[in-house]
């Protein structure tokens, strides 16, 4: 067993021996596990996909005199932000849309400009136009402002994700007769494409399944820069059916992260246009594993094969919220480019970059080894699989009226 | 041997007309059909890959033309702005012609523009509007 301290230590040293998620699987086929478990110190993971529940705040200084923005409207590039905070405060969400979007009023919508590219050009080092409106008060007289603003010119800008890095999402299919465009993409009818979203073997989340080193106080790479995870992510649910590795057959965790937007790269945090759906983030995420014991090791060590997902038509079972499967796949057999749904033969595709995900694990490794990224034990494990956590639909409730009229 | 690429119209009275086959045994044109929506008694279109001698090619343009058929060279240019891809993938298992398909190795994109049939579907698709026409 080793510790999180002691990794550091070598980290320290320069004697740590770093591996990513697809190289130690190799190095476990030549040494077997209890030998790669005592060599190996660290495996390193990546991801780069789609993730909605994306966000950052701002505090933009104050003007002279005073606006209370908080309780007022604000908009940066015409997209609206959240005012409901400080008065120079403001949350601004990856999904968020101009007013003034025509939406799908012509279908399918382009939802071209968003939350998720307003981020994007700020962490690009771009201005943006901030507008925002406000009711006055003694204390904060003004009721208008329009300015350019950057980055740099902000106190704070933090990313805060409220849900990120699925562990394991659906295959999306269509069996209707007509195209439909969802969040994974648009699906061809009757089985026309199979669209899925993880990078499998290198997701952090499979590469530690039941959260043992993942928690609250690691330290990560996120959108090109040092983050966080703060909490576990929203419809975060561990009790799942899973596989004798641990890896759940259906989605399962999730991760809430926070880290410093100054500290992080344009090429890792994009915005992103779903046609007839809506604007998204593309979030790059990379987490260090610490080889504590082998138990550990032979997890990070998921090959895609090893991992399966369910096949799920998105034309009405999806959005009836009809739990229905249309079968279950492997990563490999989805990587192919090629699966077989009722006796026909489905090409693949991907939402999650693959490529770029092995980037940010290389990466990673590069930071660590040079001495630059040292591992964080976590100070509070998220829920796992004997939480007892119930993921909950919403139930309808009506209102009861006093005077029906 | 030269090669262009065209869209033919055809008007609903049209449509019955034997013209690839014409374009082959009369003007000794290879013909490729990139796309082709034909519905008999209403409008029909046709994109053609055309190759064969210079004279063969300008005749058989004449000879479409003469026909009623309406003709329009195919210029719209498909672009792959590298930069902006991240090669999520998305865009290979919907494109009809194969241009873009994914390297299984390094699971990155690659886009053949040799395979391009301007379809168009890939800018749809593609959630960085990493793909762009010009006409």
């Amino acid at each position: 067993m080793k510790t999180v301290e002691e990794i550091n230590e070598k980290i320290k040293k320069g004697k740590a021996l770093v591996l990513t998620a697809e190289e130690v699987i190799d190095f476990v086929r030549q040494k077997g596990s209890k030998r790669a478990a005592e060599q190996v110190d660290i495996v390193t993971t990546g991801t780069f996909g789609p993730m909605c529940s994306s966000g950052a705040y701002f505090n933009v200084g104050h003007s002279k005199p005073r606006i209370k923005i908080g309780g007022g409207k604000a908009y940066l590039n015409g997209v609206p932000a959240y005012t409901g905070l400080a008065a120079v405060d403001i949350f601004l969400g990856a999904t968020a849309i101009p007013d003034d979007d025509p939406r799908n009023a012509v279908f399918p919508g382009q939802f071209s400009y968003g939350g998720g590219h307003v981020i994007e050009e700020l962490v690009a080092g771009k201005e943006v136009r901030l507008t925002a409106t406000a009711y006055g008060t003694d204390c904060y007289p003004r009721k208008r402002i329009e300015t350019r603003i950057s980055l740099a010119d902000m106190n704070e800008a933090v990313l805060f994700n409220p849900r990120n890095c699925y562990q394991n999402y659906n295959v999306a299919v269509n069996v209707s007769d007509r195209a439909i465009y969802t969040y994974m993409g648009v699906l061809q009818p009757r089985l026309g494409n199979a669209n899925y979203c993880s990078a499998g073997q290198l997701n952090p989340l499979f590469c530690d399944p039941l959260y043992r080193t993942i928690g609250i106080g690691t330290r990560i790479f996120l959108g090109g820069g040092m983050g966080y995870v703060i909490w576990n992510g929203t419809q975060h649910n561990p009790c799942v059916p899973r596989t004798d590795l641990g890896m759940p057959r259906v989605p399962a965790g999730t991760i809430a992260l926070i880290g410093d937007l100054k500290g992080m790269h344009p090429r890792w945090l994009r915005g992103t246009s779903f046609r007839g759906y809506g604007v998204n983030l593309t979030v790059g995420i990379g987490i260090p594993i610490p080889i504590v014991d082998e138990e550990i090791l032979v997890q990070a060590a998921v090959r895609d094969e090893d991992i399966v997902t369910q096949i799920v038509d998105y034309s009405q079972s999806y959005p009836q919220r009809e739990s229905e499967s249309l079968g279950e796949v492997t990563y490999a057999q989805l990587k192919s480019g090629e699966i077989t749904v009722d006796g026909k033969e489905v090409p693949t595709a991907s939402l999650s970059s693959y490529a770029m995900a092995r980037e940010i694990a290389d990466i990673l490794k590069e930071w660590i080894q040079g001495g630059q990224f040292f591992l964080a034990k976590c100070v509070q494990r998220l829920p796992s699989r004997d939480s007892g956590i119930v993921f909950k639909g919403l139930q309808e409730k009506p209102f009861r009226t006093r005077n029906p009229i | 041997m030269p090669t262009t690429k065209i869209v033919l119209r055809f008007p609903p009275e049209l449509t019955d007309q034997p013209v690839t086959y014409k374009l082959i045994k009369e003007y000794d044109l290879m013909v490729n059909i990139l796309r082709g929506h034909i519905t008999p008694k209403e409008e029909g279109m046709l994109v053609l890959e055309l190759t064969g001698k210079k004279k063969q090619l300008n005749q058989g343009m004449k000879y479409l033309a003469n026909l009623g058929v309406e003709t329009q060279r195919l210029s719209k240019d498909i672009r792959w702005l590298k930069d902006r891809c991240t090669h999520c993938t998305a865009c290979t298992s919907l494109c009809p012609g194969h241009a873009l398909q994914v390297e299984r190795d390094t699971m990155m994109v690659n886009f053949d523009r040799d395979k391009c049939i301007a379809c168009e579907m890939c800018i749809t698709v593609c959630p960085y509007s990493a793909m762009e026409v010009q006409f």
